[in-house]
Order: C-alpha cells, then sequence, then structure tokens
C-alpha cells in the first residue's frame, strides 16, 4: 500500500529526519506534537501539524490513544515513531494495525519477542549466534544464581528481562555483593518494568560495543556494516563511528553474518540494529540486545555506505521489497557522530533546559549537523536533552577527526551548557585517537581530566 | 498562621511518589519539616527531589501529580 500521508510520532531532530525522507519520496507529512512543541522547528515545516496533549511525554507522545485518534482525524496512512517514546512498544504497533495505519517498523511480535532480553537471547542462541556466558534464562533464586557462576566466574551482572538501553544493570564483584545486589535489583526492576524477571551475564572487562545495522523486507534481511559505540558514559553513547576500529575482515564478516541470521530467524521488517559486545583481545563477539528501530546513530552508517535508513524504512513500510542487494552494499571511508546534549559536564552533566540564545552551526565538506535547533528556540525540560548530532565523514578516520576537530571549533551554541566542550577535548585525547577506547573507558578519564571540564 | 509554599526549584514535570506503585512522599495534613522530600520534578528524564525549604502541615497541593511546572512555581502551599 503507497504511503500518502504519514504521521510523524516523535519531536526533535528525528522528527526533522523522517519529514526529510519522506518529503524526498513525495509524502504528505503531520507532525504530532505536544503543548510544548507548539513552536518547534518539525512542527513549523511540516505540512500540517496536531497536538496531541500536554507536555509530559505520558499524555502526548507516550499516549497511544492520543496518537491514533491524530492519526485517523488527520487521514494518515502510516505513522513513524522515530525512536524512544512508542517506537519500542509491541501494543502500539498492534494498536496501529488494528485501526488500519501502518506502523513504520516491525511487527508488534517482533518489538516484543526482541524487548524480552531473555527470549531475544534465546533466539540468538537458536539463530547460533553467540551470547555472553551466563544464565540463559531468568534466575528465579538467589541459589540458582550462584549455581550458575561456579561456571561463569565473577564480575556478573544482574540484568532485569524486561530492561534495556543499559537501565536495570548491576554488577557483583563477589558472593556477597550479589546477595547484596540480588534483592535491590528485583524491586527495583519490578518497580521500573513491572517485570521483577533477573538473568545473569559474565561481565566481559575492557569491552567494545559494536553494532550491526540490519534492514529486512519481512523476506530477505541484508546488513550494512557495523558500528562502534564503545565512548559511552553510564551506558549512554556519547560518540559514534563506522566502520568499527582496527576491525579485523574476517571477524566483520562473521558479525555482520550473525546479525543478519538473528534478523532472518525472525523475519525482521525494517530498520533493527544488533548489538555485539566485542572482546578485542580475544577477538570474540557476544549479543547484547537487538534495537527494533532506527537509531540515534543512524547517521555515521548512511554516511559509509550513502544508503538513506529512513527513506528504506519508509518503502519497505510500504510494501516495497529491499531496495538494495547485499552486493550493493559497501563501505566508502570513514563517519563519526558526536552527540552534543543540553548538559553540563562540570556539573556532573546536569541536564539543562533553556533558551538558545545563539546558534551557528558548522558546515563544509564531509560535515553534517541533524538537529532542530534554531536561534531563540527554547529548549524543554520534558524531554531528552540531545541537542545537535554533528557527524563528520572523511576517506578514512584520519580525515573523519579532522574534520570533527575543525566543526567543533564552527560550532557555537549559546545560552544552555552543552557537551561540545567535552568533544573538543576527546577529539584531541591520545587515548581517542588510538582509539584504545572500550565502555567504561570515559567515566575515569572524565574523573583525571575534572579540571579541564570546568 | 501563616502560610508558606513550597515552590519547584527545575522546570519539568511534577511527581508525588518515589515510584508508580509506591505510596506519595507527602499527604494534604502531613507534618513538613525543612528538608523533607514532598515530590520530585523530572528534567529531561533526570529526577530531582524537591525539598522543603519551609516547615509546616501541608495544607495542599497546587499542581496535580505528573503536572508539567515551571521554575519557581508554587507547588504545595503550608501553614504553620
Amino acid at each position: 500500500m503507497p504511503i500518502r500521508t504519514l504521521l510523524i510520532a516523535n519531536r526533535g531532530e528525528i522528527a526533522l529526519r523522517i519529514q526529510r525522507a519522506a518529503r524526498e519520496l513525495g509524502i504528505r507529512v503531520v507532525q504530532a506534537h505536544s503543548a510544548a512543541d507548539r513552536d518547534s522547528l518539525p512542527v513549523r515545516l511540516a505540512d500540517e501539524a496536531i497536538e496531541i496533549g500536554p507536555p509530559p511525554a505520558k499524555k502526548s507522545y507516550l499516549s497511544i490513544p492520543a496518537i491514533i485518534e491524530a492519526a485517523e482525524k488527520v487521514g494518515a496512512d502510516a505513522v513513524h515513531p522515530g525512536y524512544g517514546f512508542l517506537a519500542e512498544n509491541g501494543e502500539f504497533a498492534d494498536a496501529c494495525e488494528v485501526a488500519g495505519l501502518v506502523f513504520v517498523g516491525p511487527t508488534g511480535d517482533t518489538i516484543r519477542a526482541m524487548g524480552d532480553k531473555v527470549e531475544a537471547r534465546r533466539l540468538a542462541a537458536e539463530a547460533g549466534v553467540p551470547t555472553v556466558p551466563g544464565s540463559g534464562g531468568r534466575v528465579r533464586e538467589l541459589e540458582e544464581a550462584r549455581e550458575i557462576l561456579e561456571h561463569t566466574g565473577f564480575p556478573v551482572m544482574i540484568k532485569a528481562a524486561a530492561g534495556g538501553g543499559g537501565r536495570g544493570i548491576r554488577v557483583a564483584h563477589d558472593g556477597d555483593e550479589l546477595a547484596r545486589l540480588w534483592p535491590q535489583a528485583r524491586a527495583e526492576a519490578l518497580a521500573a518494568f513491572g517485570d521483577g524477571g533477573l538473568y545473569l551475564e559474565k561481565r566481559i572487562e575492557r569491552a567494545r560495543h559494536l553494532e550491526v545495522q540490519v534492514l529486512g523486507d519481512g523476506h530477505r534481511v541484508i546488513h550494512l556494516f557495523e558500528r562502534d559505540c564503545s565512548l559511552q558514559r553510564r551506558r549512554q553513547k556519547l560518540w559514534e563511528e563506522a566502520p568499527a576500529v582496527r576491525l579485523e575482515p574476517a571477524i566483520r564478516e562473521k558479525l555482520c553474518a550473525a546479525a543478519v541470521r538473528l534478523a532472518e530467524r525472525v523475519r525482521y521488517k525494517g530498520a533493527g540494529t544488533v548489538e555485539f559486545l566485542f572482546d578485542e583481545a580475544s577477538g570474540a563477539f557476544y549479543f547484547l540486545e537487538m534495537n527494533t528501530r532506527i537509531q540515534v546513530e543512524h547517521p555515521v552508517t548512511e554516511e559509509i555506505t550513502g544508503i538513506d535508513l529512513v527513506k528504506a524504512m519508509l518503502e519497505i513500510a510500504a510494501g516495497a521489497p529491499l531496495p538494495f542487494r547485499q552486493e550493493e552494499v559497501d563501505v566508502r571511508g570513514h563517519a563519526i557522530e558526536a552527540r552534543i546534549n543540553a548538559e553540563d559536564p562540570a556539573r556532573d552533566f546536569a541536564p539543562h533546559p533553556g533558551r538558545i540564545a545563539s546558534l551557528e552551526l558548522p558546515g563544509g565538506p564531509g560535515v553534517r549537523t541533524d538537529t532542530a535547533l534554531f536561534a531563540g528556540y527554547e529548549v524543554p525540560p520534558f524531554y531528552d536533552s540531545l541537542l545537535v548530532k554533528l557527524i563528520a565523514r572523511g576517506r578514512d578516520r584520519a580525515e573523519a577527526l579532522a574534520r570533527l576537530e575543525r566543526a567543533l571549533a564552527e560550532l557555537s551554541i549559546g545560552g544552555v551548557p552543552t557537551t561540545a566542550g567535552l568533544h573538543r577535548l576527546l577529539v584531541r585525547a591520545p587515548e581517542v585517537r588510538s582509539w584504545d577506547v572500550y565502555t567504561a573507558w570515559l567515566e575515569p578519564w572524565l574523573e583525571s581530566n575534572r579540571q579541564k571540564l570546568a | 498562621m501563616a502560610k508558606k509554599e513550597i515552590l519547584s526549584p527545575l522546570p519539568g514535570t511534577f511527581y508525588r511518589r518515589p515510584a508508580p506503585d509506591q505510596p506519595p512522599y507527602k499527604s494534604e495534613g502531613d507534618a513538613v519539616a525543612v528538608g523533607d522530600v514532598v515530590g520530585l520534578v523530572e528534567v529531561m528524564k533526570s529526577f530531582n527531589e524537591v525539598k522543603s525549604e519551609v516547615a509546616g502541615k501541608l495544607v495542599r497541593f497546587l499542581v496535580e501529580n505528573e503536572e508539567a511546572v515551571m521554575a519557581g512555581q508554587p507547588l504545595a502551599e503550608l501553614e504553620g
């Protein structure tokens, strides 16, 4: 079914990103928005806008009835959920289907299967995708956990079965700590996710975070190579690269093939990302989770493959087969994304809403900015703190780094504290340049560079 | 008896409970001491405790649970 009118059920830079893709395909765009986003750029640039509720997300961007009603009212035939909010909510995908709307993404069943981390791990194992040594399923009692640990050893991560995105994770270094953290983890999982189910995974020291972009049409799946998202703070990505640095071709091939096998196993439809932990010392990689949506860091993949992922999502949602064959996807050069957030690195990254007094965005060769900011814009306090995604591309990593450094020097955001200054330090940090970075690298680095951040 | 107000220190979303399945920090009629937590304000996905800078008996809340608030907006009224 061709998509004529698309409702965008998201906000900020990703709403604008989706609008641009839809426009290029000749699709009319209707922007759903909360009362806090009336004056936002996506609302101004859309063909039509419809208010779906008050500022708190729960009553607007997270309200399934409000969004379905809006879609029906404006005569939309499809809904794009973006990332966050309802993007990985199986009930929302089902509700769209029931209302006769195309949900731009996989089926509700696929979202639910991958959203349950234990079920996802089981599917991965079935598809022959290596998983982190651990319980392999929910662990009911602490005694059962102790038996599993005789095989995996410490340190071990206690994870919430219904968790994800780094939430609901605790690390135990010995039996006493495990006994202390176990009831806390259960209570927290129950409170945060309504499901107290826990599982255990061995903690890989100095692990890198690699992830493979996949695209499926419900029959066939292809990959668009990998991203390296090892530069994180408290499991939130700050900086992403594509392709992964120093990844041996044989390992890359195995990693991408594993991601495709898992996506094929669930007859994946749309854009998805299979996340892995990579142990560079041994060359082993382990499945972490699959995200059944477009990701924040998708532009680095677009920059190295030349493929518009959001357009591909819309085409697939409209029923078209995959627009590319695997052999048509190749990597050219290197791309890096720096996430500029409205957070104050000098004050433990405290988020900081407020008015953008002035704005100068960088440009020139190989530089892309994905943002919905404008001078005078009031950053609302109700949503996430992402302001600008600054993406630099080069023929190789050295050129991408040089362009990123140059672009960061051109960037100027006045009025609110941002993480731009942190990125200016990172782009020159020797460990970043040599990429001796792993997921737990940044926190101690921040500690020892505290003065420079002030 | 003097009327006092607890003001929101930050803009964001106001919550009266630490978690949806837990009781509210304070209810109308409760005694509030200086430093008592009366709610949370969520700013860009980070949760900040609202501590009372005044003492007294909580007369009423001036905003609903999960309502949008501005910095400096009165959240609750106290007397005593």
